[in-house]
């Protein structure tokens, strides 16, 4: 697709040939995953979790569907339902620790990803369609999480989904109808729960349609890769199958180890016990916290106390919206050339400060706050505003990048000569050249 | 013109906050927050060490039957388990027709309608009745306790943080208030009707310390009945009517792990095969080359020829 010498699809049997003239759907995939694409030689390990998403979301549909089969989207039954899974249902135990953990391993994983692309530039030209249907998908892999988070009907699903549906409310003048609308009631009840879950039911397969736009758009351009310089020539790249395929197949592995250590053996330690008690409207738990995964932007939201002009809790909404939608102008914030953050510096020191900061950020965002810890939030909440608009574009104007390698085999090569020299000899040959 | 307008945004959102940073500090400084006696006085669990815990931990089933019978003669007077019927005491090593006895045998009968006049009326439990709660609903609860509402304990040992361990340090933490505390926090009597218990998180409890002396319970192994057996035991117990599936999980969980990390190297082998010459196709010659071959072999042989 992407370069010419990308091998075309060959089929090697008569059916196969049979098949591919009337539906070329194996040429597709062979294009697609296969050895007809060509991928830069010196991906590293970063560039694992673009798949292992993929191997997540299939992870969450299947048990997913499976789930549902089970559940029932009662307000009196729900929580029933759901411990009827655990306790009833032939291995509904794994199915639902299964699809709880795989939810948290898909941010991990995403996270990860959206933080390899914030550091090697994968945002920039010409990856930005790429770069802004990624975040779409963010987006909808957050609503779908928050409202799966609805369905067991505990008291933080009940309660989360108070505070997040209270977030339209900060509107002024249409904020409270739109709430109303949105829930099909003045609190969360019935007729919320019953359009959660068909919408988390919904969304994830529109999450699968804008990933295959990612990849369509990720095929153009073809992979970004360490140095950010540009695929030149056939010795910059190796074809996706078998290299690829065994690269993602070995580290999927490694990775699906961790997630099979948290789902078997500590099945609960990324969630919340008071999940475990039944919704009760009328009883508020003492700390209403979001999942994990939403930390980060649960202490922006909290980090405005400050009725300024607009009611802080407008502010808070605001900003916590604005913290992600920003991030779909950063192809234009940042207009440095050089793509990967380890020819710039500048640039590589405030990237460092900003995963430090977003760490602080869902430290903060669960902790008890406290005097501190609002103060804490709100420095921190500052830098996350000011690094992507206001430092990003001031490095990118001022910033002196290192020298770019000629080429990606070049780079490749940087220890090959030695390596390529006889055996023993490569320290020693400039005092032979004498 | 986007870094333009990205700039005064940036700027109003960063400096409002600074400005709601500097205020708060203020306002900290000028009224810091009063101290609490929840704050100071609260204890963290205690640890309790079960055969449960740790990845390959299985149950105790003496002790899981230890923890069965403080249920039934303590717990079960207030707490329901509306999640665990008596039939799933099998688990426990019950034998069919003791658990129908257990059933019968309930101290609190189960609701249900009379078949000939239709009226509400109780009959003895059954095996596949759930764990019955002594109260028809929760006003009748509440005003039974003073308007606290005894929960269900089936689930109450991952309901709370640290579950088990809670359970335990909550049977066996009552005590009298510190008179630091009331020295300090002449406000934070506990009230008449309530507990000090500072394992709990407002230090004050409705539930009456449950287990209350040495030989409350009379194990059926011979166990002595300690407070501390017995919160042992119960909390043991109420591990398993959380997650009765817990056994079966961490076995499985250990196949699991076998079988992905057998995978995850046979993988990893096959990458490493597949990439061993990527990198050096790149380069004509690689150290395997006949050409370097031959190079090394000339330089070994001059190496040595120097050395002699």
């Amino acid at each position: 697709m992407s370069f010419a010498w990308a091998k075309p699809y060959q089929p090697k049997t008569e059916l196969g040939r049979w098949f591919d003239d009337r539906l070329p759907l194996p040429r597709l995939v062979h294009g697609a995953v296969g050895g007809g694409y060509p991928v830069p030689r010196n991906l590293n390990y970063a560039w694992n979790f673009g798949v292992l998403s993929g191997i997540f979301l299939t992870i969450q549909i299947v048990t997913g569907i499976v789930l549902a089969m089970h559940y029932y989207a009662s307000a009196d039954g729900a929580f029933n339902s759901v411990e009827h899974i655990m306790r009833d249902v032939n291995a509904g135990w794994m199915l639902r620790y299964a699809h709880a953990n795989g939810a948290s391993f898909f941010f991990i994983v995403v996270y990860i990803h959206i933080f390899r692309g914030l550091f090697y530039g994968s945002y920039k030209a010409p990856r930005e369609l790429i770069w802004m249907l990624g975040l779409v998908i963010y987006l909808l892999m957050m609503a779908t999480a928050f409202m799966g988070y609805v369905l067991p009907w505990g008291q933080m699903s009940y309660w989360g989904a108070q505070v997040i549906t209270g977030f339209f409310s900060a509107i002024p003048l249409v904020g409270e109808p739109i709430r109303v609308w949105l829930l099909g009631g003045y609190v969360p009840d019935q007729a919320a729960l019953t359009r959660f879950f068909s919408l988390h039911y919904l969304l994830p397969f529109v999450i699968a349609g804008v990933v295959i736009l990612h990849i369509w758009s990720l095929h153009i351009p073809g992979s970004g890769n360490p140095t950010g310089v540009d695929v030149r020539s056939e010795k910059d790249t190796l074809p996706f199958h078998p290299f690829y395929t065994a690269k993602d197949g070995w580290f999927a592995g490694l990775f699906l180890i961790f997630y099979a250590a948290v789902l078997f053996f500590a099945p609960n330690a990324l969630g919340h016990p008071d999940n475990y008690i039944p919704a009760n409207p009328l009883a508020t738990p003492a700390h209403i916290v979001p999942e994990w995964y939403f930390l980060p932007f649960y202490a922006i939201l909290k980090a405005f106390t400050l009725d300024f002009i607009l009611p802080a809790k407008l502010w808070g909404v605001v900003a916590m919206f604005g913290s992600i939608l920003l991030l779909f102008f950063l192809p234009w914030l940042d207009r440095s050339p050089v793509r990967s953050g380890h020819y710039r510096p500048v640039f590589k020191r405030f990237y460092l400060l900003l995963v430090v900061d977003v760490l602080i950020l869902g430290w903060a965002g669960g902790a008890t706050p406290t005097a501190a810890v609002v103060a804490i939030s709100q420095l921190a909440s500052a830098y996350y505003f000011a690094h992507f608009l206001i430092i990003l574009p001031l490095i990118s104007k001022f910033e002196r990048p290192l020298p770019l390698p000629s080429s990606i085999s070049a780079s490749v090569l940087h220890g090959e000569k030695q390596e390529s020299a006889p055996y023993g000899l490569a320290k020693t040959a400039p005092a032979a050249a004498e | 013109m986007v870094r333009i307008l990205a700039f005064f945004v940036g700027l109003g959102f960063a400096g409002i906050l600074l400005i709601a940073l500097v205020l708060g500090l203020v306002d900290y400084a000028k009224e810091p927050p009063a101290e609490t006696a929840e704050h100071e006085f609260y204890k963290h669990p205690k640890t309790l060490a079960l055969a449960s815990n740790g990845p390959f931990g299985q149950f105790d089933e003496r002790q899981l039957q230890r923890g069965f019978q403080v249920y039934k003669e303590v717990c079960a007077v207030c707490h329901g388990m509306n999640l665990v019927s008596f039939r799933d005491l099998a688990a426990l090593g019950y034998e069919e027709p003791e658990i129908k006895k257990i059933a019968s045998d309930w101290a609190i009968e189960v609701p249900t309608v009379n078949p000939d006049t239709g009226e509400a009326m109780t009959r003895k439990a059954i095996a596949s009745d759930r764990f019955p709660s002594p109260y028809p609903n929760e006003t009748a609860a509440r005003a039974a306790n003073n308007n606290a509402l005894p929960p269900d304990l089936s689930l109450i040992a991952k309901a709370r943080h640290d579950g088990a361990a809670y359970v335990y340090s909550l049977l066996t933490g009552y005590s009298r208030q510190p008179a630091e505390l009331l020295k300090k926090f002449p406000a934070s009597k506990t009230t008449p009707g309530l507990h000090y218990n500072p394992y709990f998180p407002n230090l004050n409890l409705a539930m009456p310390p449950p287990l209350t002396s040495d030989g409350q319970v009379t194990f059926a192994d011979g166990t002595p009945g300690t407070v501390d057996q017995a919160a042992k035991d119960v909390a043991a117990f109420l591990v398993w009517t959380a997650e009765p599936k817990l056994e079966n999980r961490h076995r499985t969980g250990l196949a699991v792990l076998v079988f992905l990390i057998i995978a995850t190297i046979l993988g990893y082998l096959s990458y490493r095969n597949i990439w061993a010459e990527a990198k050096r196709k790149v380069v004509a010659k690689g150290p395997l080359d006949a050409e370097n071959m031959a190079h090394r072999e000339h330089a070994k042989g001059e190496s040595g020829g120097i050395a002699g």
